[in-house]
């Protein structure tokens, strides 16, 4: 790794050019599982609804908690990248 | 073009500057948000049987909404309502500071400053925690930490991650969430328009080039994320709420699915229904 990022400075990447490419990696990086799993959540609660309409409700309470969990996976990326 | 964050989120003191009681930009707008929350309620609560006019429409609508979807679908239809009233004030409240984030001229959403996310998550903590030790006494916390049904070698992994998603991932998400969400929402909308600002200007001048086309784009897809923002802004609120009121509906019912069981029995013996139809959820039927 110490390697890569010397020969990144030889090419004319200086320390804060490394650092922003990491906090865009970062984020990028984060926001791949949740991205997965929020559109497996929403693919669900779609076909529960369509399945049982009179329970859409409910079904709609439990897709926002199981939506609100995996969320916050990418947001904290997306708070890291500003912290790092 | 580089841009630097904190111009978007730091404001210089206006009021009284350098005592603990420092007055800026931000706490101006929270108490601004405040005050829209009391006078919805204020405009709301006439007292009339038959709702009149679109204030008192509005909130009751929204009044009835949080406590029936939120908080007794949620909590439950016995102790559901006895916390209506702590979920509806967390909504709007959340709701009206977030809205400053598209209202024209304004376009700050209070909530992208830690503070305010961590001191509700920070109230939402101490009550779930109450209710949890009022409503089960001690066995709230063996329940918590040593969840039962599980043989016991597991307790040695389970327990430490009981605690950390009980007593510290909770509430640090809880804030996290609603933060991240309006900073990046705030970021977003700034940076489009900022790139509309940028690309029209030079076209003005009589630079025509490719600004002439990425003008407008840019403007386009920022009034499109302004709808956008709207969208969040409602779920936001909606989800800080829902997951204070599972929280708390954690607390009083006990850890795990077996609140559902206990639920459904004490709605049967209450009715008299025959076995067949407890299956139905008892918030659907009030």
């Amino acid at each position: 790794m110490t390697d890569l990022i010397t020969l990144a400075q030889e090419g004319g990447l200086t320390d804060e050019g490394v650092a922003t490419i990491g906090k865009g990696l970062v984020y990028g990086l984060a926001a791949i599982g949740p991205g997965i799993g929020v559109g497996l959540v929403f693919s669900s609660a779609i076909e529960a609804m369509a399945r049982q309409p009179e329970t859409a409700g409910e079904t709609r309470t439990t897709m926002f908690l199981g939506f609100a969990l995996i969320e916050a996976l990418a947001l904290i990326g997306f708070v890291l990248s500003f912290i790092i | 073009m580089e841009l630097d964050v904190n111009h978007l989120f730091f404001w210089d003191p206006i009021l009284f500057e350098g005592t603990p009681f420092s007055f800026n930009r931000v706490t101006l707008l929270m108490v601004v948000a405040g005050l829209l929350c009391l006078a919805f309620f204020k405009a709301g609560a006439k007292g009339r049987l038959v709702p009149k006019g679109f204030f008192q429409n509005a909130a009751e609508q929204g009044y009835t909404f949080v406590r029936n979807q939120i908080a007794v679908d949620v909590i439950g239809p016995k102790d559901g309502p006895k916390y209506a009233p702590y979920l509806a004030s967390l909504f709007f409240f959340i709701f009206f500071c977030n809205l400053l984030e598209i209202v024209p001229g304004i376009n700050f959403p209070v909530t992208s400053r830690m503070a305010v996310p961590a001191a509700l998550s920070l109230l939402t903590y101490v009550i779930f925690v109450f209710v949890g030790f009022k409503k089960q006494g001690l066995r709230f916390l063996k329940d918590t930490l040593f969840p039962p049904g599980v043989p016991k070698p597991v307790y040695l992994l389970l327990t430490p991650i009981e605690i950390a998603s009980v007593f510290i991932i909770r509430p640090l998400t809880l804030a996290i969430r609603l933060l991240a969400n309006m900073m990046a929402g705030h970021v977003l909308l700034t940076i489009f328009f900022l790139f509309t600002h940028d690309f029209i200007w030079p076209w003005q001048e009589g630079g025509l080039g490719i600004s002439a086309v990425l003008g407008p784009v840019t403007f386009v897809v920022a009034c499109g994320l302004l709808v956008f923002e709207m969208l969040v802004i409602s779920i936001q609120a909606y989800i800080f709420t829902l997951l204070t009121a599972f929280y708390i509906a954690e607390s009083i019912h006990g850890h795990g699915d077996h609140a559902d069981t206990s639920e459904h029995e004490a709605h049967q013996v209450e009715t008299q229904r025959p076995l067949t139809e407890g299956i139905e959820a008892p918030a659907t039927a009030a």
